[in-house]
């Protein structure tokens, strides 16, 4: 059989590569053969989700949710480090200080990321905004988002923390937070379908001492992390939890 | 419960006597400050499934002015502000012990005798079909939803 595994849109592009890399060292380490799909779009991912064609994947928290709750996968590991937040960013020079600030017609911009999204919308509504009174600019990347900003097209973006700390400092320079989540629950798990359930354990080992060896440790930290951690199901139960109130 | 105790609170405090569904009572003093929501935070707590706190996270514990301790443990009507009306909690309890979530705008009580304000969404936690639990996720209100629901509850109390 081969496993198709697949990673959540949200990870930088310069990581492509190393993605196919650790697929290649899960793949001789399993001695299985792993085909590795990097879908362009969340829209993408979830109708690949949908056909069944997943059974390993790097999931975003929203899908996660889905995953997990309708089509049975487990959690197996997560990456050591910080959870994941967002931003609202906007141009230096824009009148406003904090969220409070923004009027009804605000342009946001924003990517396809159903998680960064979600969160977004949730730190306008001390504003007022939503769907009805902002107007929405769907960019295919974050850097999209931000030349919105830069060319004065959108009046704020939304943006994982990670994707704005990453622009250059020439892109930074014109660009401000007027606010951070602080949300603490929210990660990006390693997740198994039920076709791979024989195999769960034994993955799951391999990716737990990933780090131990030179050659792992090198792949991880290419990815951002230094190593992978155990998650307990119930940890990921309840951080579904928490998502499913977040969208109401 | 134990009574709130006067030493705690800080400014000018109004006297109150809480009747909770259960038939216990509880004296509450309560001031007019209010302390500002965090931008940016949500505000976690999650219980048993007779309401007693089994889990807060640091932007809960901050906001009550309890230490952690003090809440774990206690019935989560420790929050409960006599400006609440008692209809929005049987509403909440009807909703979630039928599975289902409940949002609503809150004014929670603090160990100082203040309050705070919040959007409440409070969901059941199934687990193997069953509910074991409950959570509550709170977040930032407008001042508008806040004002309207502060108009509403003075209603339903009939004041
Ligand atoms: C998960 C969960 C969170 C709750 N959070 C609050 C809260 O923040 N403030 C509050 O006054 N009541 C909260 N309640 C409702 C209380 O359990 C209680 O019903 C309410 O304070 C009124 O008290 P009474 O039902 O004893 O009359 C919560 C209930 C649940 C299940």
């Amino acid at each position: 059989m081969t496993i198709n595994f697949t990673v959540s849109p949200s990870f930088p592009n310069e990581r492509i590569s190393d993605w196919y890399i650790f697929n290649t060292w899960l793949q001789r380490a399993l001695s299985v053969p792993i085909h590795l799909e990097l879908y362009n779009s969340f829209g993408a991912q979830r109708a690949a989700i949908a056909e069944g064609k997943v059974d390993l994947i790097y999931a975003n928290p929203f899908d996660a949710s889905l995953l997990v709750r309708e089509k049975g996968f487990r959690a197996i590991a997560r990456p050591e480090g910080p959870p994941d937040e967002m931003v609202v960013i906007t141009g230096t020079d824009s009148p406003a200080r904090e969220i409070r600030d923004l009027q009804p017609g605000t342009r946001l911009a924003c990517s396809d990321d159903p998680c960064v999204n979600t969160v977004g919308r949730i730190l306008l509504e001390p504003a007022n905004l939503d769907d009805s009174n902002t107007v929405e600019h769907r960019r295919e990347t974050y850097i999209q988002v931000a030349r919105e900003l830069l060319r004065g097209e959108a009046d704020i973006g939304f943006l994982p923390v990670e994707a704005f700390e990453g622009f250059s400092p020439l892109v930074r320079r014109d660009l401000r937070a007027l606010v951070t989540s602080e949300l603490h629950v929210i990660r990006h798990v390693f997740l198994v379908g039920p076709a791979l359930a024989e195999r769960t354990d034994e993955l799951t080992a391999l990716l737990l001492s990933m780090h131990e060896s030179d050659k792992g440790r090198g792949i991880l930290e290419a990815l951002g992390a230094r190593r992978l951690l155990p998650v307990q199901h119930e940890d990921v139960e309840f951080m579904i939890d928490i998502i499913s109130t977040l969208d109401q | 419960m134990k009574d709130m105790d006067p030493a705690d609170i800080v400014g000018e405090a109004v006297e109150h006597v809480l009747t909770y569904t259960g038939g216990n009572t509880r004296r509450v003093y309560v001031t007019p400050i209010e302390t500002p929501y965090p931008h940016g935070k949500l505000i976690v707590s999650r219980t048993d499934t007779r309401g007693i706190m089994t889990q807060c996270n640091p932007s809960f514990v901050d906001m009550s002015g309890y230490g952690e301790a003090e809440l774990i443990g206690q019935p989560h009507c420790l929050l409960r502000h006599p400006d609440m009306p008692a209809a929005a909690f049987r509403d909440l309890w009807e909703t979630v012990q039928a599975g289902r979530q409940w949002h609503g705008y809150v004014k929670n009580l603090r160990k100082d005798g203040g309050h705070y304000w919040v959007y409440a969404t409070v969901v059941p936690n199934v687990r193997d079909g069953k509910i074991v639990g409950f959570t509550s996720v709170r977040r930032e209100p407008s001042r508008e939803k806040v004002a309207a629901a502060e108009a509403q509850y003075q209603e339903m109390r009939g004041s």
